[in-house]
């Protein structure tokens, strides 16, 4: 079985951004990956650096990126390539004794091979104890995109290991606050899931808030204040054509978008109240899905994509709660504490996670939605913004750290795993794209 | 201390005219039946000036002087309470404080007798809790200081709200004292 890997050259990119006013490329703002800790059940993989043939890209190994998409997540505990005692590329070449003394259970092994301005990748992934294999494919990408062909096969390794497909070929959106010439700087950005890769979207001096991902990967919504007030835009990422959605008197924020793709739930308070509308893309048509005199606010499709959660202060604080069709009579769902907000729901329905205050501390805590009960996720304390991954194992949330505000992943248990700092200023408003196919 | 009392009562009495057709009090005349025509007890107490003689054409009434001089008072208090534009809220919660009512009765007023004068309410919060519920909380605010200075004069037309949540501090930190300062409506005097 072939993969093939397209890139897109990022000169058009660039080409069509030189026409957009607001739009900036050419900088990168790095984020620094820390892992902080990983799970005490994690699984010891070991991975081989891989054999290679022909010219390879400068830059980090595919192996190497394999290794450390692996051990972020905090479900694995890689092997350091200094302690194995063979570095086997196929499968003739693997004993797994060896590999068992070294109290490993998966070994990946495997080669690349340069041919013209393209990599192919071919590896192989052993179970130690049944001594079989697993998996073993081929993928192939441009020379300059080793990058990409490395997460695709952590994608595929994590797959084969925990039966759920891999999250490390998807995106990050999220906001750095700096400061230039004395004034703030705002950049909407799009990285990696491990912080590489980093290009400049959007950049203002007034405030970014709220990116959401089209359900296709191909547009983020999110709200500028580049006119002097909270208005809702749709931004291409291939073209970087913004669309000013909604722009009504008072808020206009919190975008999410359909399974579909051709509406945003949103906020508006063009009625003198926060409350939720959906907006059809097309026609542009809004329908009113909440008619309260508290604030309705922070709106995201369920797991069903026909239910909606949302944040209201209609009970005298703010809670969470969940609308089975859009108009329907809410149910509220959290009852812990005085303060819950901005739910996202996972996508196969178990769990909705948000901002739960404890105390005096502003934690990330999930309910399970059948039998209600909640669990605190964080030990960190001014936690904001979770978003979960397109497969459900791991949360993006921002928190501050040493006095800055930074990106935490996070197992969807809880288990820390690694910390986004951005390389100067703040970061924050993390959303993590889907998978796209 | 009771005397005091008794020449601030007449005083006040005075300047809203209930003085005429009182019974001779300490000192002061009454001749000619004309009100405030020799008013020396309570030109003394309110130390405005008095023309003593026959030569004097132009005798201000006093009564008059005490109510521009309350008037050019309560206009340099209205001035001075106009000065504070920034109002305080507690976490969470969009009621304006006891505190704040006086200054934002002195705005309301000035924008009633200045109906060209626009301003722009701006609501903030602190940065703790989510940062789209702040957005509605800091408009929340706005709107409770767009409605009180409605109530009490000024026009619709006047006023502009926008909320920019958490996201304009002003002041930075995580500190009790940094979320108090934080918690906010600024008015904008354009």
């Amino acid at each position: 079985m072939t993969h093939r890997i397209w890139y897109k050259p990022s000169r058009t990119l660039l080409a069509v951004f030189a026409l957009i006013f607001f739009a900036v490329t050419g900088a990168r703002a790095e984020l620094l990956i820390r892992i902080t800790e990983g799970a005490d059940s994690a699984i010891p993989v070991a991975v081989v650096p891989f054999a290679e043939s022909g010219q390879m890209p400068a830059g980090d190994k595919v192996g190497s990126i394999v290794q450390a998409d692996l051990t972020m997540t905090g479900e694995f505990r890689t092997l350091p390539p200094e302690k194995m005692l063979s570095l086997p590329s196929r499968r003739e070449e693997v004993y797994f004794r060896d590999w068992r003394l070294l109290g490993q259970r998966y070994v990946l092994v495997g080669s690349l091979t340069r041919s013209g301005d393209r990599v192919q990748a071919r590896y192989e992934l052993f179970d130690v104890n049944r001594e079989e294999r697993i998996l073993g494919e081929t993928a192939a990408a441009p020379a300059s995109n080793t990058r990409s062909l490395a997460h695709h096969i952590s994608d595929k390794v994590y797959e084969a290991i925990t039966g759920v497909p891999g999250a490390f070929s998807t995106k990050l959106a999220y906001v750095t606050l700096d400061t230039a010439n004395g004034k703030p700087r705002y950049r909407l950005q799009v990285s990696d899931v491990d912080g590489k890769r980093a290009r400049i979207r959007l950049e203002s001096q007034e405030p970014i808030l709220s990116p959401a991902w089209s359900p296709d990967g191909k547009k983020l919504a999110y709200v500028s204040f580049e006119t002097g007030k909270p208005v809702i835009f749709v931004h291409e990422l291939s073209t970087g054509q913004r669309t000013k959605v909604a722009d009504f008197p008072g808020l206009n924020s919190a975008p999410a978008w359909s399974d579909d793709g051709r509406s945003l739930l949103m906020t508006l308070s063009k009625d003198g109240n926060a409350e939720i509308y959906r907006m059809n893309l097309d026609s542009r048509q809004l329908t009113k899905l909440t008619n309260h005199w508290a604030i309705d606010t922070e709106p995201s499709y369920d797991a069903s994509g026909k239910g909606i959660f949302f944040t209201s202060d209609r009970s005298g604080g703010p809670q969470i709660y969940h609308m089975e069709t859009p108009g329907a009579e809410p149910r509220r769902i959290t009852f812990g504490s005085r303060y819950n907000a901005r739910p996202r729901p996972d996508n196969d329905g178990k769990y909705v996670y948000y901002v739960h205050q404890r105390d005096r501390a502003f934690h990330i805590a999930r309910t399970e939605l059948k039998t209600g009960e909640e669990t605190i996720l964080t030990r960190t304390e001014s936690d904001e913004s979770p978003s979960v991954a397109p497969n459900g194992r791991m949360l993006i949330y921002a928190t501050r750290q040493n006095g800055s505000n930074v990106l935490t992943v996070i197992s969807a248990d809880g288990g820390a795993a690694y910390s986004l700092p951005a390389s100067e200023g703040d970061v924050r408003e993390p959303a993590w794209g889907p998978l796209v196919r | 201390m009771i005397f005091s009392a008794q020449s601030k009562a007449f005083a006040l009495l005075l300047s809203v005219g209930l003085v005429a057709g009182c019974s001779s009090t300490g000192g002061t005349s009454e001749d000619g039946g004309e009100f405030g025509s020799d008013v020396s007890a309570v030109d003394q107490e309110g130390g405005s000036t008095v023309y003593g003689g026959d030569d004097q054409s132009g005798v201000s009434s006093s009564a008059m002087t005490e109510e521009e001089r309350m008037a050019a008072r309560e206009q340099a208090e209205q001035q001075a309470l106009r000065e504070i534009t920034v109002f305080y809220f507690d976490f969470d919660t969009a009621e304006i404080k006891q505190e704040a009512r006086d200054v934002l009765v002195a705005h309301a007023r000035f924008l009633a007798n200045n109906p060209g004068q626009n301003v722009r309410i701006e609501g903030h919060a602190d940065e703790r809790g989510t940062k789209e519920y702040n957005l509605a909380l800091g408009e929340r605010r706005a709107n409770a200081v767009q409605r009180f200075l409605i109530v009490n004069g000024a026009s619709r037309g006047q006023l502009e709200t926008v909320s920019y949540g958490e996201e304009k501090p002003a002041v930075m930190g995580s500190s009790e004292s940094a979320w108090a300062q934080n918690r906010r409506v600024e008015l904008v005097f354009e």
